[in-house]
């Protein structure tokens, strides 16, 4: 059971993985979660998240704002009754109450637009989110297992990624697929981004990879591709769902860069392309909302992902965690 | 050397006069339980007295406490041993007394005075004129204990400049003489961490330990990174050093083949609590408390007739759950009803303290709380 | 030394693949790259451009993929990249990009390297001072502040600042209507007009080295030699510049290099709102106007430049770290 131990356990093994990214994006230092023991298979961990999420506000809170934008994702004629793209209306009207953020330059209503915007966004987030990380577990699992050649190989690749600056290429990548769809746009961004959560995989997986039990697998004669999958895969459960996070994150604020810039899909709205119409259309003066506001609906869904990542990062090392009513105690000590 | 195998202890009390005489004589049954502790030299006062020390950690599911009301003296170059299970509290009572806790964990009361002066609730200026001078702290891995981006010198030389020694020769002369004493070739000043083997910088942190001839040295696990002949060797350096520059040492570890051949005085810890007390050979001759009985039997002398190995069954407690009675009842051999109920005190039998009811009759007036 | 040696063998393939990439991505897409800027700007181009393009790509002399190739990578050896199509047709690439370099190395470099250092050092007294308002409010804030995009803060300070309280400029790099040279008018005016568009990458970009250097400190902290160092009575800033910041930082030097790759595409978003006219400004226009050799020429310019910043990082790394020097 839980035995209380020396006041030592700092974070695991600290911050071996990968430091210096946003934190957001590159949450999970090898340590943090691994100090627990390393994982538990599947259903449990799944189920261990959720308790952890509830109970910390900022997981909570992060939860929250997500299932907002799942649900506006989801049901966008529920909440907003105008055809976004429809350009009847009257141009650059203020906010009023038949039109809660007003128009755009070209007669649409805004906050459809707004709520429209949404499902693309959404769709490239857990798109990209769920591309990338398999792939980056792939690759982390595959490199970690097999070692030595293949291992160096996977590493060279992936580092090489990882260094290339990631928005010029897509820039440049982009100019090439003027103006492809959501689907192409989820490709691009995946097939360039897959190697930031890699290398934390591949760091975790290497770490488990000579944990006990698995040496009792292989023992066992087991063959390697079983215990990949049955073994090491559902330990990595709460790194993967922190990647997935991770890769959501990034592919919404890439995608929207993309988009601002005029290299998205011109057929579908969303925040990254409001925003490019809105500085095409020179809104400034005439229409500030329609900058303000995708650009917080950005804000948002992306700190729903961050935090719910940054509070993984606390749950896992607990040391990071806010310090509170020590006071108490120092008083106590210095009273004597 | 000192320490022949199977003798019951290396006692170096035959040494200079600055060591403890043996301890035992008879107590009063007042406070403190002095029958534990052994007659003070002629200096007059233990090096170090702990009275009550309580640490708590504060989390966000409760408060528990880590080390409950714990108290023993320690004479002037007198060898103490703590033991105890994972958990038990041992490292952290360590940390305590060093005054080198850190959030959550906090001293919650009591005092630890060295040399009379407490140090319970000094800020760490004031701690700084004490620290290292008179007290130092060995680690248990010295890999993690030190810094790994500075040399071993420069290592050095921060501890002797923050206590006001600037000369360079100085420093240089003081650094290899203490390496010199636990056998590494001063050319390894200028080594980092990484480049030295496991038994040398362990080696090296004693030797840090060493720099002023500080009056108590706690040493918290020091050998259980190192094989056993490393072990060894490290345990009879520490032993030669105290019978030369007579120091005192508190030494925490779960290994009881070493307090065995190794102390003088033993305390047993369980559940944060002082378990037992006293005199080493007499714990392993008639342990007490039916805990220190379980160890003993769980490290069988490797001379003596063989028997089946026994551990104690079931496992440490949560200390998070508090309990009604006595924090061993669920695991002892020899439990009663009254030890589920009430928690038992440390009862006197010819110098050692218990904390077992077992043994209440026997002490006159009973211990205290 | 096989460490810097590693690192150096890293930084020749990585360009190398940047290289290929460049050489490869016009060649892949549908069509006819070449016609395509000859359809797009009949007559607009100069004949010399056209005929560089077409000969780079291999019409004229009717070469195959392979000697391209191999004449592309000769002609980046001799640093010639061509003749710029559009932008100021008829003048070489080098040209164009060495005139926009110092704004963009003047603009990023600097903001860059003040938003580390004052991060870093925000994010070591943050963790040395736990408990209050800056440990439990600032890292939600700060986590905010690194996912906001670069282009929009950059939109909204330009709202707020630019057009609603006429405060500061955000248009091109200095007043057009002035003359460029080392007068203190000039450079106040440069720097004028560089206030905002170095605030948005600052804001953005120092949330990252505040909560990873925190989170790193943190951990050193409760390291086993941090405690020792307060066991030895060692003054309290000794041990946290000396014991603990020495140790935090270098991960976060690691983090920094790869960060860049990051950074820069910021800055191509930050030059792009204020038309500020550095790297990242021109290598959009060259994107938009299908001037390969002016695209392709930044982007391995770009590349480079991180990859120097990375090797830079790594030499430092080397230097503080004993450990990645000598084997134990």
């Amino acid at each position: 059971m839980a035995m209380l131990q020396a006041p030592e356990e700092p974070g695991g093994a600290g911050v071996t993985g990968e430091p210096g990214l946003p934190p957001a994006i590159a949450p999970i230092t090898a340590g943090g979660l691994l100090a627990s023991g390393g994982g538990i298979s599947g259903a449990r961990s799944l189920r261990r998240m959720a308790r952890a999420i509830t109970s910390n506000r900022k997981a909570s809170a992060g939860a929250l704002l997500l299932l907002l934008f799942i649900v506006i994702a989801a049901i966008p004629g529920v909440i907003a009754h105008d055809n976004p793209n429809a350009e009847v209306y009257p141009k650059l009207l203020g906010p009023s109450s038949s039109h809660w953020l007003g128009t755009t330059a070209l007669g649409q209503d805004m906050f459809s637009q707004v709520i429209y915007g949404t499902r693309p966004v959404l769709l490239i987030a857990f798109g990209v989110g769920l591309g990338a990380t398999i792939i980056a577990m792939l690759v982390g699992v595959a490199a970690a297992y097999l070692g030595g050649v293949y291992d160096g190989v996977l590493n060279v690749i992936t580092d090489v990624l990882l260094v290339i600056p990631l928005l010029p290429l897509l820039i440049i990548i982009g100019s090439y697929l003027k103006g492809a769809g959501t689907a192409v746009m989820i490709i691009v961004i995946t097939a360039t981004g897959w190697s930031y959560t890699a290398r934390q995989l591949r760091a975790q997986a290497l770490s488990l990879r000579s944990r006990d039990y698995l040496e009792a697998a292989r023992v066992r004669g087991e063959r390697r591709l079983y215990i990949i999958v049955v073994e090491i895969i559902p330990t990595m459960t709460s790194l993967l769902v922190a990647s997935f996070l991770t890769n959501a994150l990034y592919a919404v604020l890439f995608s929207s860069s993309l988009q601002f810039l005029g290299l998205g899909d011109p057929n579908v709205t969303s925040w990254g392309t409001m925003l490019y119409w809105a500085e095409q259309a020179e809104a400034f003066q005439v229409a500030p909302l329609w900058i303000i506001v995708p650009g917080l609906c950005i804000v948002a869904l992306g700190a729903a992902f961050a935090l719910i990542n940054y509070a993984f990062d606390e749950i896992g090392n607990p040391a990071l965690r806010p310090v509170r009513s020590m006071r108490r105690s120092a008083r106590v000590q210095r009273s004597r | 050397m000192s320490s022949v195998p199977g003798s019951e202890s290396a006692g170096p009390a035959e040494g200079s006069g600055r060591l403890a005489s043996r301890a035992g004589s008879p107590a009063a049954a007042s406070f403190p339980p002095a029958g534990a502790a052994p007659v003070p030299d002629a200096a007059g006062q233990p090096v170090l007295a702990v009275r009550d020390l309580t640490v708590e950690y504060v989390m966000e599911r409760g408060t528990v406490t880590a080390v409950d009301h714990v108290s023993f003296d320690l004479g002037p170059g007198e060898f103490l041993g703590v033991v105890g299970e994972s958990g038990c509290g041992k490292s952290t009572l360590l940390f305590a007394i060093a005054q080198l806790l850190a959030p959550p964990a906090g001293i919650a009361g009591g005092s630890v005075a060295f040399r009379g002066t407490n140090m319970v609730g000094l800020t760490d200026k004031e701690l700084a004129a004490i620290r290292w001078k008179d007290l130092s702290v060995v680690m248990q891995s010295a890999m993690n204990a030190l810094n790994p981006v500075k040399s071993i010198g420069a290592q050095f030389s921060d501890v002797m400049r923050a206590h006001g020694v600037r000369s360079k020769q100085e420093i240089a002369a003081r650094s290899a003489e203490v390496l010199r004493m636990v056998g590494i070739d001063p050319v390894h000043l200028g080594s980092y961490p990484h480049q030295l083997s496991g038994g040398m910088r362990q080696r090296s942190m004693i030797a840090m330990a060493m720099l002023f001839t500080p009056d108590l040295i706690i040493m918290d696990e020091p050998t259980s990174a190192l094989d056993v002949v490393a072990q060894r060797s490290l345990m009879v350096q520490v032993k030669e050093l105290q019978q030369q520059f007579g120091f005192a040492v508190i030494f925490v570890t779960h290994d009881m083949s070493l307090v065995r051949h190794f102390s003088e005085r033993l305390l047993v810890m369980y559940a944060g609590q002082v378990a037992e007390v006293g005199e080493t050979r007499r714990m392993f001759a008639s342990p007490l408390h039916p805990y220190t009985a379980g160890l003993m039997e769980a490290f069988p002398s490797i001379r003596g007739p063989r028997v089946p190995l026994t551990g104690i069954p079931g496992s440490p407690p949560d200390l998070a759950q508090p309990q009604a009675g006595c924090w061993f009842a669920p695991r002892c051999t020899r439990v009663m009803p009254r030890c589920r109920t009430s928690q038992p005190d440390l009862y006197q039998v010819d110098g050692t303290l218990a904390r077992c009811f077992l043994h209440q009759e026997e002490a006159p007036g009973g211990g205290r709380p | 030394m096989r460490y810097v040696l590693r690192r150096l063998g890293f930084f020749v393939l990585t360009l190398w693949v940047a290289l290929t990439l460049n050489f490869l991505l016009p060649r892949m897409m549908p069509g006819n790259p070449a016609l395509a800027v000859i359809g797009t700007y009949k007559g607009g181009v100069s004949p010399q451009a056209l005929k560089a393009l077409e000969a780079q790509f291999g019409f004229t002399t009717h070469q195959g993929l392979i000697s391209q190739y191999v004449s592309y990578l000769g002609n980046v050896a001799r640093l010639n990249f061509g003749i710029s199509l559009t932008t100021q047709p008829g003048t070489s690439v080098a040209h164009i990009v060495l005139d926009a370099i110092p704004w963009t190395l003047g603009l990023v470099g600097i903001t860059t390297i003040l938003a580390f250092i004052l991060g870093t050092l925000i994010g070591i007294i943050g963790a040395w001072r736990r408990g209050g308002l800056f440990d439990s409010i600032m890292p939600p804030i700060l986590v905010i502040m690194t996912v906001i995009p670069f282009f929009w803060l950059g939109l909204i300070l330009i709202l707020v600042f630019g057009v609603k309280l006429k405060l500061l400029p955000y248009f091109f790099t200095y007043t057009y209507t002035l003359t460029p040279g080392f007068t203190p008018a000039f450079i106040g005016n440069v720097l004028e007009h560089a206030i905002l568009p170095a605030f948005t990458l600052l804001i953005t970009t120092i949330g990252t080295w505040i909560l990873t250097m925190r989170n790193t400190m943190i951990t050193t902290l409760a390291e086993d030699y941090v405690r020792m160092a307060r066991a030895k009575g060692l003054p309290g800033w000794r041990i946290m510049l000396d014991y603990a910041a020495r140790n935090a930082i270098l991960p976060n030097l690691t983090g920094f290099a790869m960060s860049l790759g990051f950074i820069v595409g910021g800055a191509v978003l930050i030059e792009e709102v204020f038309n500020y006219q550095g790297v990242g400004w021109l290598l959009l226009q060259a994107v938009f106007n299908d001037d390969y050799p002016l695209e392709q020429a930044l982007f391995l310019l770009i590349t480079v430049a991180v990859l120097v910043a990375i090797l830079i990082s790594d030499l430092l790394t080397a230097i503080l770290d004993p450990r990645t020097r000598g084997a134990s």
